[in-house]
């Protein structure tokens, strides 16, 4: 997942700005390293923007990050078994993500049961990791923060199918699970198979954070999947729009946080959770404002 | 023509509950295509279980029902449904138009091609309802009336013939209560409707109403208000003494059972 070379590389040659902001973009794309980050950070964000619009309706915040955490023991168990981490990763999400589906939307103790996994989960993937000894305290780094500049092509090619597989099973479910997201009952007496549809939500959320965690990490994947849809749904209620906003604040948030990262010494995750958290505080401080002129506006009008 | 209307719902010793435990049994009852029924009686009653069997999402444990001349099957479209709910979450950010339009086509795989006719059949619902000015908002920031309004466009939408709500009124206001029975009344006579409708109180509900079912103590009785709402039939009903009251304006009022009829919240 990591290759250190290359970020050891980038790190002690780090690139300078100069004052020609087409030189400046163009230096970008120059490494391989970069134009790779540039490709999979474009897949992810696009798949966490539009799956995140349903994590928002469904208040399913928790469940989106659980799966991230609960996925991280199945990635340090995959390396003391000397196996990918992506595929811990991915069978572990989708496991939980399936049982949390069957635990059902409504169920009052829902997310004590889901902490309380967690919590044992987290304690596993600590096991694991004092098992596995072999410069694993950066592997280990990676999984929690991401670690985008180390994707290789092979990546990027996984990334782009899992992404596909996201998009089209969204597009598939989209009219029923907005439904059963909006009126779980309602759905259920139009006949929309609303437990099978959550446990297939949470698969598919899966998929969307295990790729997600190869940019931000399992404890960044907030920033990516639930921010943008939550700054989303404060500008509009028309799903389609409200979606396609998340999409663009995510692709934003992505592009703008591995140019600056370009040209700082800093981790990509900082720059993206960052600009993902002041965007979202500045939304809400300027909403009583935009409140206040639509009121003195409809009062000037009437 | 009209003295020979068919039946909407038939129901033939019919008992319905969960776990193997009956909430209630031998209920033979016929509702008339056309009418306007008021489902009343104790919370835990076992209303909403009536309801959910007529949807199909509860098969009964015993005996015969019919909806629409046909057994009951979940997701039938000639039912329209309105769920017992308190109101939208105000985070919920979903246009009401948007919500509306679930009413139409939310059942379906995948998303909506255009040229289905969706849209005006979604605008004209929403003007049947009388909420073309607040239909672009977010459902979740809508008053109670206004929510209860859209609710009643998404289950029309369909065109139904049959229209079941769960406790339409309870998070109303008196003034919204009878605003909202008012406009049940007259689209169930334009849509020529068969309307079954849950409530706590049947005040709002007496102009309108030419049934009543009574679920209580595993019985289900039902009659003209008149008839039903008798202190004798309703000491029959729960058995123990229940007097009926009327005041100077029609209203009633049940007596003996003050937690658990007549109190708006229950």
């Amino acid at each position: 997942m990591v290759d250190h070379s290359i970020f050891a590389t980038i790190t002690n040659t780090a690139p300078q700005l100069s004052w020609n902001l087409f030189d400046d973009i163009a230096a970008l794309f120059h490494y391989d390293f970069m134009i790779h980050a540039f490709e999979a950070g474009t897949i992810v964000a696009v798949v966490a923007g539009a799956i995140g619009y349903f994590v928002v309706l469904r208040s399913s915040a928790f469940a989106a990050h659980a799966l991230s955490h609960i996925g991280f023991a199945g990635a340090t168990g995959a390396v003391v078994l000397a196996l990918n981490p992506i595929y811990g990763l991915l069978a572990f999400t989708i496991g939980s993500g399936v049982a949390i589906g069957a635990l059902g939307n409504r169920l009052r103790g829902r997310d004590v049961t889901i902490g309380i996994v967690l919590a044992w989960t987290l304690g596993l993937g600590v096991l694991f990791i004092s098992l596995y000894n072999g410069g694993y305290a950066t592997q280990a780094y990676a999984l929690l923060f991401g670690e985008i500049l180390g994707i290789s092509t092979g990546d990027v090619l996984v990334t782009a199918i899992a992404g596909a597989i996201t998009i089209a099973a969204l597009i598939a479910l989209y009219r029923p699970l907005l439904f059963a997201s909006v009126d779980e009952d309602l759905a259920g007496a139009k006949g929309v198979p609303v437990t099978a549809l959550s446990i297939a939500f949470m698969a598919i959320l899966a998929v969307a954070v295990t790729e997600a965690v190869q940019v931000v990490g399992v404890l960044l994947i907030f920033a990516l999947i639930v921010t943008p849809a939550a700054i989303a749904v404060r500008f509009t209620s028309r799903p389609p729009a409200a979606i396609l906003t998340g999409v663009v604040l995510a692709l934003a948030f992505t592009w703008a946080g591995l140019a600056i990262a370009y040209y700082s010494p800093h981790p990509v995750s900082f720059f993206i959770t960052s600009m993902a958290f002041a965007t979202y505080v500045v939304v809400r401080a300027a909403e009583p404002l935009g409140l206040r002129l639509q009121r003195n506006r409809a009062a000037a009008a009437g | 023509m009209a003295a020979a209307r068919p039946s909407a719902i038939v129901a033939r010793d019919l008992a319905a509950g969960y776990d193997a435990r009956d909430v209630w049994a031998h209920a033979n009852f016929s509702i008339p295509a056309g009418s306007f029924t008021a489902v009343l009686g104790p919370n835990g009653g076992g209303k909403s279980t009536l309801i959910r069997t007529i949807l199909g999402l509860l098969p009964p444990s015993h005996g015969q029902l019919e909806v629409m001349g046909d057994r009951p099957r979940r997701g039938n479209p000639l039912i329209g449904y309105i769920p017992q709910r308190s109101t939208f979450d105000p985070e919920l950010s979903i246009r009401g138009r948007d919500f509306v339009n679930l009413g139409i086509d939310g059942h379906r795989w995948g998303v909506r091609l255009p040229g289905t006719g969706a849209a005006l059949a979604a605008d004209a619902a929403i003007l049947s309802v009388g909420a073309e000015s607040y239909a672009d908002r977010s459902i979740g920031r809508l008053s109670g009336g206004e929510q209860q309004r859209l609710l009643l466009a998404q289950a029309l939408v369909g065109n139904p013939q049959l229209l079941l709500m769960d406790e339409p009124l309870s998070q109303l206001d008196v003034r919204n209560q009878s605003l909202i029975v008012q406009l049940i009344g007259d689209l169930k006579r334009a849509r020529e409707l068969t309307v079954l409708l849950i409530a706590h109180d049947v005040n709002p509900l007496l102009p309108h109403i030419d049934r009543v079912l009574y679920v209580a103590h595993g019985n289900v009785a039902m009659g003209k208000p008149e008839e039903i709402i008798t202190s004798e039939s309703l000491t029959g009903i729960y058995s123990t003494p229940v007097e009926v009251l009327k005041d100077s304006r029609g209203r009633v009022f049940v007596v003996g059972l003050e937690e658990e009829v007549s109190h708006p919240h229950g």
